[in-house]
């Protein structure tokens, strides 16, 4: 029986708390203005702080992407020269790692949602989580000085010899990486405190939802990888400084020891730019289905087995550096074992869609989109991991085709479809849809006429990162550069959009894509305070055969003397109520 | 909640229910980030076993230039400083405020005794010419041609545990001060918890340091 599960040491009295359609204290209204903004503590905030600080990251990250693609329009030079060619990719590579999808999802987004999915007021440490995103402008503001300065063209890897011989200014890259992980660091200790400590009354670990799951799971690759990245960046930081003789040949180090350190920290990295999105992914196909998650547990689970797999792989980056035959052939086994998690995630969204109710909405157009480009970038990686098929493609086009598939194809394909969910959640505006549809059209299509070509060309022998290529490359070339130019346009759309929405949107309902999530049962924007009430959760997230009103409750509060009544009653009267409705 | 009839103690923060969940969440935190810094000096540690394992002679021989009985006197009076924190805490859960300040300033003095030593050492390395990184590295005492790798790992491994007893006597005079505002008893003393782990911390990370740099023959 529900009341059982939720007071197995005390009864609680709940009560009904729906909504409001109109709230006139939200979140936006409470502490107003901009030194109200940089000084607050609200977890709310500081996700949209984070969404614009990204925002702002990812346009001039795919700016630089757009140069790039303009220049390799011709085989020689288009426009560029070599030099600022190398500068603009390792700046697109590092710019888009490190300050957009490592913090897109889980600060921006994560933070907005997490607690209120918890039913919380805030996230565990809610002075850090300030803190945490003043580490991150640090960390960027260290960029732009090196931009100012020299540059940087060693790749976003700083791979050593040559990090610690290049002219440009690498030392105020890493360590603006280096404070840029303290960021990182404490997002995920908070989250990972806030997820065992901060839930309301009710949601026990097999209610959570599979957003929060995969937060953890993201939230503990962060705690265990960053601070390895940390001390290697410190480490290469004295190298070029000191010339501590670790990683430099020159003086008696192992540049090899340098890409096992390094890849330590940045293959669980690509996990934890992917496993957020495939919390969203749970959470959008689910509300579009009116379905039950398919195999809660096993998509709950395997998040954390990715997160584990993904410690003990960091070795096939190296196929070709020189590692032992034997620890080769073991990261390409454990390589492949990275992708059973994977697919019992695809699996059981898949059967979460069979005989659902689907609505085509905008966040589920983007999940659909997901689940096309990041099987092909997982099926593609799979690939990329078997040896002798690696030596052939290891550092060509096939590479960057695959990695884009699944970090952009995967990664910022789930937040579109975060962004597009949570969006009214956020700003309490509904934006255009048809808008919408036609801008995911540009970018599906924008997307595979840009990368797909890049695999073939990759299989054919053309290496990544090369300023010129042979004549016969041109024809694909010229392809991936209009595809690029098309997912450019699919951006300003959205960019337009949702500003327009922003300011002149209609208003949105507390819960207008009727989602069981405890996140929609807040007004839309929330209260300062996310709930009202405290909120009291009997089922699991996506129980959608079970009324709306059973995931409305909340503690009771004693007025006038009368006594509140039991989840139990509240639900009896609430069911019999929704009998009556169905039938009238 | 919404309710704030009921009156709360003035620790408890507004986005917790009561304080024993603050205090869980505290402690959950700070391990958490216990696992950071260990991982963190991981890393180091990873590559102190990687440079020993190819160059074993270089260790052995380089070992000989650091001085093994200020390590032990500075691994005593770490021992000791935990002791002592260990005591401010249990002052702070019986509501000796006294004791608490008396503990803290003891730990304080012992950390400044491990620092003044460790100062000591330095120096005297920097005088004979044992500077970190090949560049500034001049010392010819050690015939080894990687004897720098030795002291970069040497001065990196202590110069970030250094700074880690820098920011803890920072801490310990910040829970000092607080202390002596009477803001700690046994209804409330998260913070004197949270930074006595990591003192902890910083002591045990010097456990493995000091024999695996002074000790090893």
């Amino acid at each position: 029986m529900a009341t059982a599960e939720v007071s197995n040491t005390k009864t609680l009295k709940v009560q009904r708390f729906k909504p409001a359609d109109n709230p006139t204290n939200t979140y936006l209204t409470d502490e107003k203005g901009v030194w109200a903004w940089m000084t607050t503590v609200d977890h709310k905030k500081i996700g949209i702080m984070y969404l614009v600080a990204v925002a702002i990251f990812f346009a001039v990250g795919g700016a630089l992407a757009l140069l790039l693609r303009t220049e390799l329009m011709t085989p020689a030079k288009t426009f560029i020269e070599a030099d600022t060619y190398n500068q603009l990719f390792t700046l697109h590579g590092a710019i888009m790692v490190f300050f957009v999808l490592v913090p897109s999802i889980p600060a921006a987004l994560g933070n907005f949602i997490m607690p209120m999915q918890l039913g919380a007021k805030d996230v565990a440490f809610p002075k850090l989580n300030l803190a945490s995103f003043y580490i991150y402008v640090a960390g960027a503001i260290f960029t732009f000085i090196a931009l100012a300065q020299h540059g940087l063209d060693t790749g976003w890897t700083f791979y050593t010899p040559y990090s610690t011989e290049s002219s440009s200014s690498v030392i105020w890259v890493t360590m603006g990486v280096f404070i840029l992980g303290f960021s990182s660091i404490l997002t995920g200790t908070n989250f990972i405190t806030t997820i065992h400590k901060m839930r309301a009354p009710g949601i026990t670990w097999g209610k959570l939802p599979l957003n929060v799951w995969a937060l953890y799971a993201t939230s503990i690759i962060q705690v265990l990888a960053t601070p390895v990245l940390a001390i290697t960046v410190l480490l290469l930081t004295m190298e070029r400084w000191l010339g501590f003789g670790i990683f430099d040949p020159a003086l008696g180090g192992d540049p090899v020891l340098f890409q096992h350190f390094f890849w330590f920290y940045s293959h669980p990295a690509v996990y934890i730019m992917i496993v957020p999105g495939f919390g969203i992914i749970s959470e959008v196909i689910s509300t579009f289905s009116k379905k039950t998650v398919f195999g809660y547990w096993a998509i709950a689970l395997s998040s954390l087995a990715i997160a584990f797999i993904g410690f003990l792989v960091w070795g096939h980056h190296m196929f070709t550096s020189g590692q032992s035959a034997v620890a080769t052939t073991v990261f390409s086994f454990l390589t492949f074992l990275v992708g059973i998690p994977t697919g019992i995630k695809i699996f059981n969204w898949i059967a979460t869609l069979y005989k659902g109710s689907i609505k085509m909405d905008t966040p589920m157009i983007y999940v659909f989109i997901f689940l096309f480009l990041f099987s092909i970038g997982g099926f593609t990686g799979i690939m990329l991991g078997a040896l002798s098929v690696d030596i052939h493609l290891h550092d060509t086009y096939y590479v960057v085709a695959h990695f884009h598939y699944v970090m952009m194809g995967g990664t910022l394909i789930a937040l579109l479809a975060g962004l597009h969910f949570w969006w009214p959640k956020m700003t309490g505006k509904l934006y255009n849809e048809k808008l919408a549809k036609i801008a995911s059209v540009f970018i599906f299509v924008g997307f595979n006429v840009t990368f797909l070509p890049q695999f073939v060309m990759g299989a054919q022998g053309m290496p990544r990162r090369y300023y010129n290529y042979v004549d016969q490359f041109t024809a694909f070339h010229q392809t991936s550069t209009i595809g690029s130019y098309l997912l450019g346009v699919g951006f300003l759309i959205i960019l337009y959009y949702l500003m327009h929405s922003l300011f002149k949107g209609a208003k949105s309902p507390a819960n207008p894509w009727g989602s069981r999530g405890l996140e929609w049962q807040a007004t839309s924007p929330p209260d300062f305070h996310n709930f009202d009430h405290t909120p009291v959760v009997i089922h699991g997230p996506y129980d959608y055969h079970q009324p709306m009103e059973e995931f409305q409750l909340g503690l009771a509060v004693d007025t006038n003397g009368h006594d509140s009544e039991t989840a139990k009653e509240v639900v009896d009267k609430e069911r019999e109520q929704w009998k009556n409705y169905s039938l009238g | 909640m919404s309710n704030h009839s009921q009156a709360h103690p003035a620790h408890l923060q507004h986005h917790f229910v009561d304080s024993d969940q603050q205090f869980d969440a505290a402690k959950m935190g700070m391990w958490v980030f216990i696992v950071n810094e260990i991982l963190f000096f991981g890393g180091l540690f990873c590559a102190y076993i990687v440079f020993r394992a190819w160059y074993p002679d270089l260790f052995t021989q380089a070992a000989t230039e650091l001085n093994t009985v200020w390590g032990a006197v500075n691994t005593l009076v770490l021992i000791g400083s935990s002791l002592t924190v260990a005591m401010a805490i249990r002052s702070a859960q019986k509501n000796q405020i006294k004791g608490l300040q008396i503990n803290l300033l003891i730990t304080i003095a012992l950390a400044c005794v491990f620092l003044l030593i460790k100062y000591f050492e330095y120096s005297h390395k920097l005088h004979i010419g044992i500077w970190p990184g090949a560049e500034l590295y001049t010392y010819e005492g050690i015939d080894h041609p990687l004897a720098h790798v030795f002291f970069s790992i040497y001065y990196v491994m202590t110069g970030i545990h250094a700074i880690h007893i820098i920011v803890g006597i920072g801490l310990m005079i910040w829970i000092y001060i607080r202390a002596k505002k009477n803001e700690f008893g046994s209804e409330y003393y998260t913070p004197v918890e949270m930074v006595g782990l990591y003192w902890h911390l910083v002591d045990v990370i010097w456990i493995f340091l000091f024999p695996l740099l002074y000790l090893i023959e």
